[in-house]
């Protein structure tokens, strides 16, 4: 048998039923007359009948246990709503009413049945249920149970025209329904209200029209209750018997609202039965359309602008003239403040003046936020536990206007609130995410890198398409905007084209690039990182960094390469990326030419372990894109020449890194992406702050680069968005490979080959940078703290 | 079983404190150095809690000396983390002061080596988030021990998920 979750109200019923039924009370209800009469009376046809038994497992055990009697009841509430019987919809159907059991015992509960929504039974509500027992509980829990068909017709208090609605919404859970009643009647009431009081007056009157259809019940309960319901709510409450009106103390205001609320509440009963057997459960936390009108006017009082907030001071003003203790306040307070910003929205507000008024009337406060209480509009970055929800569909209707919306997504969370059922786990582990990563300690700022290339850290998308123009376009790019703008195929992710492996050439300077690049991304994730993590920076930093890398180079999207860079489809790819690239100077080469070299010198010294980082994985990027075909020629004619270039820079790490790498590439696209790199780490070390030196060797390389941009095919383009990404670097990688080699294959595995042996070199370097930066880092923290100790303290 | 006390002191303008002794982890939060005293304390094995108490008040002067010696505003996040204060033979005291002065202790039991010094930085930060959270109810006097359930089930969380 599957496992069975009941709502409360369910629970209560069916555990009536099952005392009902259990006439020998061994906690096992064989298939005696009682629990045939009440299948019978559920007005289902036998097979269905049959079929639930079969279904809740009672048939295999011969009799019904407390679990089977449950699920037999379950299911005869799902048949009863027209769906399919099935046993997976004993857990997944939502807002199921209640069984209805249309009994012609009158005397038994007839309350029970009575509290079918469903009009037509309204004659023969007699309520199946046995409700014996609800009869003596009046009190709150009992009285839900019991009461489903007496509260309702409680409900219907207000109206006394009200019969036939009356009667529907009952169908609710015991609970819902008797509450929701109760809210309607009590414009106001309280949710406890409801259950408890509603249920002891619901249950007296009944019992005397019992065997009157529900109508009649309900005139009388309308006898019975306009009293309690003429009042205003604070003073319904009090009407009944078993509730503990508490209300009047609440406000005084409430007053004078009351009787418009009545009126109001009136009005509204009537809809909201009629809502109410249209609707599924009824949220014993719902608030009616009355009280919410009311809680909207005390919200006025203090704060005019329904969008506004009330600061926490004037609501606590307000809710400490409700005489509840101040730590019942406080838990109130803790439940209703969703968003946890000290100040109430409207809907924080009733949801609190609920509560209030709930917990006036002798009703436990919730563990956690209702969901009928909970805002509509849910900051999802606010902390939540409880998940926002929609309040029952009436409810939904009118106040929708009513409320000011907190934030502008309350019509779309309007919408979804029918799916917020499901979507509980969701937001409850959305909010608790985003508050844990919210820390409150976030106050550095100095987590943010100075460096302005790091404030870019999504990766464009770059063109793969190398051309002449674009390397130029690249070039000024580079050199004006931060690297991680990657104009068109900029390789500059080398640090994630380990994965793309397309262009082995401009991997080599992509991978340069990227690791300049992505140094600059690399260290804004880093910084990210330890910002979100409330770690500093510098502390965590080990480990961030190089995931942060890698994260900054995996969801870059590659650049709108034309070609996606796939080393399997690399053949094809290239085939059409050189197809599509007009120039193509060395194209296999330059892609297929991975830095063999591992600049691993380089690296380190390139804008510290950022570029290093990100020249090794764009090194290795280059190689693992070595199924790309990678021109060489041109590569080798720039790779020498960058070689130069970059044997004459300062010592950086990126000119070391690049002629090393030069060297390894057999490609000339190894100078491709050298010069790329070589610009990439320019960038870098713009955003590095640890090496003036990568800075240096940062220069020289763009113009290399930007000389052989202009000879250079797509190689040089590529090279020069070394900032964006790594995909642009591999994306880069692509163009040049359908320019080159697309049609010798031989080649094309060679630049494989090289792409690959880029890659391993380049995600060693950048293992070897991370490690390089977290120690300066450390360096760094440690450094900060003996200034500040020498700095005299100014108080503590 | 690790034995951790979570404190949280006030700090000198005499804040709120609050301290958790956890078996594993013990939070403390005290308040304001005048005062100093507890607003919280959990421990998961409620079990030698004055020995907890006691470890955290003694660990409180540490804190101090810890704030006072950084000297510049508090309100850089690495400074709120004040990292391991003294390991004794039994436990280790970690110390988290916050801008307003309110100061987390947590104590772990020495023989807890699965946590790591993030994992107490997030735990640091938790605590934070949910201090504040406490703070942000208007009817949370200031000085009041913290009597928050959602306060309470975080830190118990916390403590049962670091033992």
């Amino acid at each position: 048998m599957e496992s069975l979750t009941l709502t409360d109200g369910e629970q209560k019923y069916y555990s009536d039923l099952f005392v009902y039924c259990d006439t020998d009370n061994t906690k096992k209800v064989a298939s005696n007359g009682r629990v045939l009469d009440l299948f019978r009376a559920a007005q289902l046809p036998s097979e269905v009948v049959l079929q639930i038994t079969e279904l809740c497992g009672a048939t295999r055990l011969g009799h019904f246990g407390r679990s089977q009697f449950y699920i037999a009841l379950k299911l005869i509430a799902v048949a009863q709503s027209g769906l399919p019987l099935r046993v997976e919809s004993l857990n997944s159907v939502k807002d199921l009413p209640l069984p209805r059991f249309v009994v012609a015992k009158n005397e038994q509960e007839a309350r029970h049945t009575a509290m079918y929504p469903d009009s037509e039974n309204q004659g023969s509500y007699q309520g199946v249920i046995p409700r014996p027992p609800g009869r003596g509980q009046v009190k709150k829990l009992s009285a839900h149970e019991v009461i489903q068909p007496c509260v309702p017709t409680v409900e219907p208090q207000l109206q006394p025209d009200t019969t036939s609605p009356v009667v529907s919404p009952h169908q609710s859970p015991p609970t819902s329904p008797h509450w929701r009643k109760h809210k309607r009647q009590a414009s106001g009431g309280n949710v406890e209200r409801q259950p408890v009081v509603v249920a002891g007056a619901v249950w007296t009157p009944f019992r005397e029209p019992q065997a009157g259809p529900v109508v009649s019940g309900d005139g009388m309960w309308s006898a019975n209750s306009p009293p309690p319901v003429q009042e205003s709510w604070v003073s319904l409450k009090d009407a009944h018997p078993p509730s503990s009106s508490t209300l009047p103390a609440i406000h005084s205001s409430p007053v004078q609202e009351n009787s418009s609320i009545r009126t109001v509440a009136s009005a509204t009963t009537t809809n909201e039965t009629q809502r109410q057997s249209s609707g599924g459960y009824d949220d014993p936390w719902k608030i009616t359309d009355e009280q919410r009108q009311y809680y909207i006017n005390q919200f006025k009082t203090i704060q005019p602008d329904l969008n506004g907030f009330i600061p926490g001071s004037a609501a606590k003003e307000f809710f400490t003239k409700s005489k509840l203790p101040i730590l019942e306040l406080s838990h109130i307070w803790e439940l209703s403040d969703f968003d946890k910003d000290g100040a109430l929205t409207l809907d924080e507000f009733c949801a609190a003046f609920h509560l209030v008024v709930a917990r006036k009337n002798s009703y436990d406060l919730p563990e956690k936020l209702p969901e009928s209480l909970m805002p509509k509009l849910i900051d999802l970055d606010d902390s939540a536990e409880v998940p926002d929800q929609a309040p029952d569909v009436g409810y939904s209707g009118s106040p929708v206007e009513v409320t000011p919306n907190k934030s502008p997504s309350m019509p779309s969370l309007n919408q979804t609130w029918p799916d917020l059922n499901q979507g509980n786990e969701q937001w409850e582990t959305f909010s608790e995410r985003s508050s844990s990563s919210q820390t409150l300690t976030q106050f550095d700022s100095n987590i943010a890198p100075a460096d302005p290339d790091t404030a870019i850290v999504h990766p464009v998308p770059i063109r793969m398409t190398p051309s002449k123009i674009h390397m130029q376009e690249m070039e000024l790019k580079r050199t004006g905007s931060d690297h991680t703008h990657p104009t068109s195929p900029l390789m500059a992710k080398p640090p994630d084209l380990s994965e793309e492996t397309k262009l082995a050439t401009s991997m080599k300077f992509v991978t340069a690039n990227s690791g300049d690049g992505y140094s600059s991304s690399d260290s804004y994730t880093s910084d990210q990182d330890p910002i979100t993590s409330v770690v500093t920076r510098q502390r965590s930093h080990s480990g961030t960094s190089p995931e942060g890398l890698k994260v900054v180079t995996a969801p870059p999207p590659p650049p709108p390469r034309p070609h996606a860079s796939h080393s399997r489809s690399s053949s094809l790819d290239m085939n059409r990326s050189f197809a599509a690239v007009p120039t193509g100077p060395q194209s296999a080469g330059v892609v297929a030419y991975p830095p063999a070299v591992p600049p691993r010198p380089l690296p380190t010294q390139t804008s510290g372990p950022h570029s290093g980082h990100r020249s090794d994985e764009g090194l290795a990027a280059h190689s693992t894109t070595s199924p790309q075909q990678i021109p060489e020629q041109p590569n080798f004619a720039d790779f020498s020449q960058f070689q130069a270039f970059a044997a004459s820079e300062e010592p950086s790490d990126d000119g070391e890194k690049h002629p090393e790498s030069l060297p390894v590439e057999k490609s000339s696209e190894g100078a491709g992406p050298l010069r790329t790199v070589k610009s990439d780490n320019q960038e870098e070390r713009a955003a590095a702050t640890v090496n003036s030196a990568k800075g240096s060797i940062m220069a020289p390389p763009p113009k290399p680069v930007r000389r052989r941009l202009k000879s250079e095919d797509e190689l040089q383009e590529e090279a020069l968005p070394l900032k964006s990404n790594v995909i642009a670097t591999v994306l880069a990688a692509q163009p040049s490979i359908p320019r080159s080699v697309g049609k010798d294959k031989k080649a094309i595995q060679a630049s494989i080959r090289r792409n690959k042996e880029t890659n391993t070199v380049l995600a060693r370097l950048n293992s070897e940078l991370q490690q390089q930066l977290k120690d300066l880092l450390e360096e760094r923290i440690s450094l900060e703290v003996q200034l500040e100790q020498l700095r005299p303290f100014s108080h503590l | 079983m690790h034995q951790v006390r979570l404190q949280i002191k006030g700090s000198d303008e005499a804040r709120y404190s609050y301290s958790i002794d956890v078996q594993i982890s013990a939070v403390l939060q005290y308040w304001s150095k005048p005062k100093n005293y507890p607003l919280f304390i959990r421990s998961v094995p409620v079990q030698n809690e004055l020995k907890f108490h006691y470890t955290v008040h003694t660990s409180l002067d540490v804190v101090e000396e810890k704030i006072s010696a950084v000297g510049k505003a508090m309100a850089d996040q690495r400074e709120l983390y004040l990292g391991l204060l003294y390991p004794t033979e039994d436990y280790k005291v970690y110390g988290y002061v916050t801008n307003s002065k309110v100061k987390f202790v947590i104590v772990v039991d020495s023989s807890n080596t699965s946590l790591r010094d993030n994992e107490i930085r997030s735990m640091f930060r938790k605590l934070h988030n949910s201090f504040t959270d406490v703070m942000c109810n208007p009817f949370y006097n200031p000085g009041d021990t913290i009597q928050s359930k959602a306060f309470d089930s975080i830190v118990s969380a916390m403590m049962v998920q670091a033992s």
